[in-house]
């Protein structure tokens, strides 16, 4: 479980993120929703100690970020990361098997070269192995670098919003993924998303959040409502139930 | 073993033997020492300029900037004249040239960890900030220099001259056990942060997600670039654009993504470079031009070409 208390946090002294305490629970997708500016990249970048936290703590499992070693916590919690461009001359596998480095620092032992292995047939990269990174398409540079984070084996996977520059078939086939990799493999999986009908089809627990703070949380069918719509995303849409799923007329 | 490394060794040995052998007159006895040395300082520096290069791009996250463009050779050199402007020349004179070039060496190191750590902490992501930065901070220094230079003594002068501008054929070969030493110690350290740097060419987020103590790895970096920076220009002084040039050759000649590989592909395209350019501008073309002029005029073409290029894009 990841448990995040009193968190607050504040660039140039405007506060972002305000007195923050919320559980997100294990062994399932948690969405993190929002109009823009509501704190959400904020709070995961805070989460995967890529920035650094100012007041409250923030406890993955039993490791307390900030407190542990980050080669202990890159074993436990990955992050999804933007990449530079200029990675490209690196091959699809190369690229994977920098998933293990937390566990090898540069000297792959074969139990390493094993989880490369199986992570590239997961995500069908097989094939592409000695592909170039640059020469892929952007659905499938993505699914390479879920791919390296799926070889990091860690517990609990971060995503900032990973749908950003993908097509239906790349946005869909990649949250097949993360539910199976939940449902199948256990992982944590926490997201941003800006789309409430991709979180409400996938997610199992939605946060709302809004102008730093968390304004409600649940599951999307009891979320997802037009007086969600209307008090945090400040929008009038009709909600329609398809199979049970609460879907925003757009 | 990877090939193009083989044929980058070959080539150098095959420099090395030319630049021994080719116009030598006179006993062997008084040829092999004397430019044996200058060949060991030539390696030096080469190996120095081309692995801070390599360390300071990944640390700053681009293949453009060099030591030298950001100016670190540039205050080296200011600060060895400060040290002449303040105390006088002929105290600095006076203490022996080891002594001289490690407080030197460590005032540098010390001075560029400061501006250079800030730095790469608040503009990682803007190029055009850092390279503005760097272009203002070589300028200041070169001015100062320049300023301090114009007000001393010109039997003072010559204590820095040498460390003034570059040079291959007068090399201060008498600080050439030490710069080997520290150099030595340097590279080992560099390439045992091989696979740290590899992370690190993924991006600070990818980095940071695979357990690297970035703050530790940059700090590193910086103090073995600015060591390495100061072992060069102490040798030779300081060099403009080969830096940019050997290790934009190197990622030609290795297109991998592997610092164990840049390191050694970049030390033996740098010393090639040197002693091959040496050996042609000193014995075949007689002294005509001097080699920093020709490495600087490729170099700084690339520059531009690198600059107006990564812009369109």
């Amino acid at each position: 479980m990841i448990s995040i208390r009193n968190l607050s946090y504040q660039i140039a002294g405007s506060p972002i993120l305000t007195d923050i305490s919320l559980d997100l629970p294990k062994r399932k997708i948690s969405a993190l929703i929002g109009p823009n500016g509501a704190g959400k990249s904020t709070l995961l970048s805070l989460v995967a100690r890529l920035e650094k936290l100012q007041s409250g703590t923030i406890t993955v499992g039993d490791l307390t970020v900030g407190a542990c070693s980050n080669r202990e916590l890159a074993k436990h919690l990955s992050i999804l990361p933007q990449m530079p461009d200029h990675v490209t001359r690196l091959t699809v596998k190369e690229l994977v098997s920098f998933g293990r480095y937390p566990y090898h620092q540069g000297r792959p032992t074969d139990e390493d070269d094993a989880a490369v292995g199986h992570a590239l047939a997961l995500f069908g990269l097989t094939d592409l192995a000695q592909r170039s990174v640059d020469e892929l398409s952007g659905g499938q540079r993505q699914r390479a670098q879920i791919a390296m984070t799926f070889a990091q084996d860690t517990e609990y996977m971060l995503l900032d919003e990973p749908l950003n520059n993908l097509d239906v078939a790349g946005a869909r086939s990649l949250m097949a993924l993360l539910r199976e990799l939940s449902d199948i493999h256990g992982k944590t999986i926490v997201i941003v998303l800006h789309d409430i009908n991709y979180a409400s089809r996938y997610a199992d627990w939605l946060v709302a959040m809004q102008k730093g703070q968390i304004v409600v949380e649940g599951t999307p069918a009891e979320m997802v409502t037009p007086a969600l719509l209307r008090d945090v995303f400040q929008t009038d849409a009709d909600i329609y139930h398809i199979d049970g799923v609460p879907f925003v007329m757009v | 073993m990877y090939r193009p490394l083989v044929w980058l060794a070959v080539t150098l040995c095959l420099c090395c033997v030319g630049y021994m052998i080719i116009g030598a007159r006179g006993p062997m006895s008084f040829v092999i020492p004397f430019r044996g040395a200058k060949i060991v300082a030539l390696i030096l520096v080469g190996v120095s300029i081309s692995t801070s290069t390599v360390l300071f791009q990944t640390v700053s996250q681009n293949r453009i900037l060099t030591p030298s463009i950001m100016g670190f050779d540039a205050l080296y050199v200011m600060i060895l004249t400060g040290a002449v402007f303040f105390l006088g020349g002929m105290t600095v004179a006076a203490v022996s040239a080891h002594l001289a070039f490690a407080v030197t060496a460590c005032a540098m190191t010390l001075a560029a960890l400061l501006l250079f750590s800030t730095l790469l902490r608040s503009a990682h992501n803007n190029l055009m900030r850092m390279i503005l930065t760097g272009i203002v901070l070589g300028a200041l220094f070169r001015s100062i220099t320049d300023f301090m230079q114009r007000l001393i003594d010109p039997n003072e002068f010559a204590v820095i001259q040498a460390g003034s501008f570059a040079r291959f054929t007068q090399i201060e070969t008498d600080l050439l056990l030490l710069a080997s030493v520290v150099c030595t110690i340097a590279m080992v350290l560099a390439w045992r942060m091989r696979f740290a740097l590899d992370v690190l060419t993924l991006g600070r987020e990818a980095a940071v997600n695979l357990g690297l103590d970035l703050q530790r790895v940059q700090m590193q970096a910086l103090i073995l670039t600015a060591v390495l920076v100061a072992v060069s220009t102490a040798l030779v002084g300081p060099v403009a654009f080969l830096g940019l040039l050997v290790v934009s050759l190197a990622r030609l000649v290795t297109p991998v993504e592997s610092h164990g590989v840049i390191f050694i592909s970049a030390g033996l395209i740098s010393t090639i470079t040197l002693i091959g350019g040496q050996t042609f501008l000193e014995r075949v073309l007689q002294l005509s031009t001097p080699l920093s002029v020709v490495i600087d005029l490729l170099g700084g073409a690339l520059f531009l070409i690198l600059l107006l290029n990564g812009q369109r894009r």
